[in-house]
């Protein structure tokens, strides 16, 4: 249930931008979750709800998009979808492969008031 | 009104990582971040690897445990330092927490710390929590579907033992299955085979380990 460790890294960065801004109300968080995170997303709103009970993020939507796990091999340049995580070019089989996206676990944008 | 982010949730963890690593770096000491399931035999595996490097390496032990101090009493029996860590029901350790337990330990006779993680493969793997490496354990009794059931958790070591292969002719276990999936996962990893309990394959784990510590030392005199 780590989710809650995360939910309140995101309430920090929520309430934070918000005062820098002057909003008075958040109404809506994107965030960026990639595919190779193991973070639960009902859990994560879930404990969302429960952190932010009180402050101006109370009631914000959360919207989660999910991003692709996606490696580029540093031999042949090849950019491919990871998939049955296995991290060897789908070209050239090397195993030099670079994630490029998929590990995001970020606070994309706020709806503010 | 929309404000954009961008900002990585992570990112006040991996601040206080980068700084204890920093820290540690400074003296000269490897850092290790021992992860597994509950019962893979991490303890043992440290237990173990205390009673065959102490006499070369000056090691200390930071212990996470839920509750108990269980293992930082078995730690302690071998006459090292240990610091216990408490989560109070919380499933990993994150880089505050150690940071909080440093000054609990004389850093300038050290050469090696292990920290032992919650037993879990699901959240330890997402907190850095200062180490250089992760090493992950895996036991033959919890079988080889593992790693492709928690991938992260493997794809972050750079060291995977499988623990308990004195156990292997009890079991099904495939270990073809098993290599090829952390394999595929995770090319660069170092693949060890061991039983703390008799001994077979620590040797193996002693000079990788020792190998890392020296490369760690190198680097921090240059």
């Amino acid at each position: 249930m780590h989710e809650m460790a995360i939910a309140q890294g995101i309430l920090d960065i929520v309430l934070k931008t918000a005062s820098e801004n002057d909003a008075v109300k958040v109404t809506s968080i994107k965030l960026l979750i990639g595919e190779m995170t193991q973070v639960e997303p009902e859990s994560l709103k879930f404990g969302f709800a429960a952190l932010s009970m009180g402050s101006i993020a109370e009631g914000a939507i959360v919207e989660i998009t999910s991003v692709p796990l996606v490696g580029q091999c540093n031999g042949c340049g090849q950019q491919f979808a990871i998939e049955k995580y296995c991290f060897l070019c789908s070209n050239c089989n090397s195993t030099n492969v670079t994630v490029i996206s998929g590990r995001e676990l970020a606070v994309d944008y706020l709806e503010v008031e | 009104m929309q404000i954009k982010v961008m900002t990585n949730i992570l990112d006040k963890n991996d601040q206080i990582a980068a700084e204890v690593n920093e820290t540690l770096s400074a003296k000269g000491i490897f850092v290790v971040n021992l992860l597994g399931s509950p019962g893979c035999g991490k303890t043992s595996l440290l237990e173990q690897t205390i009673c065959g490097l102490k006499n070369e390496l000056s090691i200390a032990v930071i212990e996470g445990d839920l509750f108990t101090a269980k293992d930082a009493q078995r730690i302690e029996q071998h006459g090292v330092p240990v610091v216990q860590i408490n989560t109070s029901g919380g499933c990993h350790l994150d880089a505050n927490m150690v940071n909080c337990v440093l000054d609990s330990l004389e850093l300038e006779k050290l050469d090696l710390i292990v920290i032992e993680n919650v037993g879990n493969l699901v959240c330890p793997a997402e907190f850095n929590i200062g180490e250089d490496v992760k090493v992950t354990v895996l036991s033959i009794t919890e079988g080889e579907d593992k790693p492709l059931k928690y991938p992260l958790i493997f794809q972050q070591a750079s060291a995977v033992i499988l623990n308990k292969i004195d156990l292997l002719p009890y079991t099904n276990f495939d270990m073809q299955s098993a290599v090829n999936d952390i394999t595929g996962l995770n090319p660069d990893a170092t693949l060890l085979q061991v039983s703390a309990r008799t001994g077979q394959g620590l040797n193996e784990w002693y000079d990788w380990l020792k190998k890392q510590v020296r490369m760690k030392q190198a680097r921090s005199i240059s």
